[in-house]
């Protein structure tokens, strides 16, 4: 698994670490089982603070991604793979709105600024419909 | 003991009645990698200069491992125990590199041979140079690598990439992040390179004008910390008042562009409750988090 993060970004790095798992569990690129390096290999080959990775695969653990065990390290878990499959079923409806999107003759960036603003929408009218309940 | 390695409260120190340090508190938890910025003459030298026992603060307390940093006996305890890097990186200039690895590795029981061979070779430091005929990049290397071999419990080092290339930069970084993997070493680091810091640091703080005014968990403050955009409908003017949490609003034709250090969702809440408003958040950096503060000090 070879990990990159983007320093500039803004994004706190652990939840960037966080994202490429998930990322590479979605495409198949981890299978239940395999092995992630070491905080240290992680943290030394990135440069970046080893409490990051540790939170990163703590959160990880957290959402069920990995299991962590002492001594041998930390592992894809069987139902994160299984939550992989849900996420290509997503991949397949993404697709198809992006291929509608391109046919208005909008930019990718533009695609991906009208999905953003969307998502952050609803996240703030979920937020107000909690907060109203 | 505390929780922190290094804790000081309402330091205050002046030089010729020009206050340096007015009233710091500074923590550096156990185990972290304290990134320590400000601006040139913020305070940060006074203060490492201060915790390594080598000023008398005017005022307040500075301890270190939990012992006062301002008395004798206790500040030589502190100091068997640190590896530090100062600002002036001044070596013995009549020493060789090898002579003065051999003079500095004679005090200190814990010397690590492992590490001073490990960074002999990875730094490429002539053992024969005198300390005067070396580059300021090798000079900071060899202070380095003084300062990491003895085996300490806490580094403190004053702008320890100074002077090097960005190879080096990247060099240094790395051994440091391998020390702080390795188990229970703390660093404390000063520096103005932002993008430094914020790659390795858990923790930091920000000192400006003698004071602390921002510390804490790097990622708690990058969660804390967002950019609102709002872009306004015509004729429509921003709010006079905006929601607590709003530190900082600029104005740029019909996008008004806000940084917020708390209460994000309540006022994103009320850009969206501005008629035809347009809502976008977006991270932020330290460097805009940095800015901000020593801008509006």
């Amino acid at each position: 698994m070879l990990f990159r993060v983007n320093q500039s970004s803004g994004i706190p790095l652990y939840l960037q670490l966080m994202e490429q798992v998930k990322h590479a569990v979605e495409t198949g690129a981890l299978r239940a089982g395999d092995q992630l390096p070491t905080i240290r290999k992680v943290a030394v080959d990135l440069v970046v603070n080893p409490n990051t990775v540790v939170r990163a695969y703590r959160e990880l653990e957290h959402e069920g991604v990995i299991e962590v065990k002492h001594g041998s390290g930390a592992f894809i878990r069987e139902t994160a793979v299984g939550r992989a499959s849900v996420m290509r079923k997503a991949q397949a409806v993404v697709q198809s709105a992006i291929e509608r999107l391109s046919s208005l003759d909008l930019s990718d960036e533009e695609i991906r600024r009208v999905f953003e603003n969307e998502l952050a929408q609803a996240r703030t009218e979920k937020q107000l419909g909690k907060a109203k309940t | 003991m505390s929780d922190f390695i290094i804790e000081t409260h309402q330091l205050t120190k002046s030089f010729k009645g020009q206050p340096a340090l007015r009233g710091l508190d500074l923590r550096v938890p156990a185990g972290s990698i304290f990134g320590f910025l400000g601006r040139n003459g913020a305070g940060k030298t006074t203060t490492i200069k201060t915790l390594m026992g080598l000023l008398q603060p005017d005022g307040g307390t500075a301890m270190v491992f939990g012992m006062p940093a301002t008395h004798e006996a206790s500040s030589i305890k502190i100091r068997q125990r640190i590896g530090f890097v100062t600002e002036d990186k001044e070596l013995y200039p009549y020493m060789t590199v090898e002579q003065i690895i051999r003079f500095t590795r004679a005090f200190y029981p814990k010397w690590r041979v492992d590490l001073e061979r490990r960074y002999l070779q990875l730094f490429e430091l002539p053992l024969k140079r005198k300390i005067p005929d070396l580059s300021k990049g090798m000079r900071s290397k060899l202070m380095l690598l003084l300062a990491i071999s003895r085996g300490a419990e806490l580094l403190i080092l004053d702008e320890p990439t100074d002077g090097l290339d960005p190879a080096a930069i990247e060099d240094v970084l790395r051994e440091l992040v391998r020390s702080a993997a390795s188990g229970d070493t703390t660093i404390f680091f000063s520096s103005h390179q932002l993008h430094e810091v914020e790659g390795i640091a858990d923790h930091i703080g920000i000192i400006d004008r003698g004071k602390m005014i921002v510390t804490g968990a790097l990622d708690d403050l990058k969660a804390q910390y967002q950019r609102i955009q709002v872009v306004l409908g015509d004729w429509v003017s921003p709010p006079e008042h905006w929601v607590d949490g709003v530190e900082h609003i600029r104005q740029e034709g019909r996008v008004t562009s806000i940084l917020a250090s708390r209460n994000v969702d309540a006022i994103v809440q009320q850009a969206q409750s501005l008629p035809g408003a347009t809502v976008e958040r977006f991270p932020v950096t330290l460097k805009e988090i940095f800015l901000e503060h020593v801008r509006s000090n």
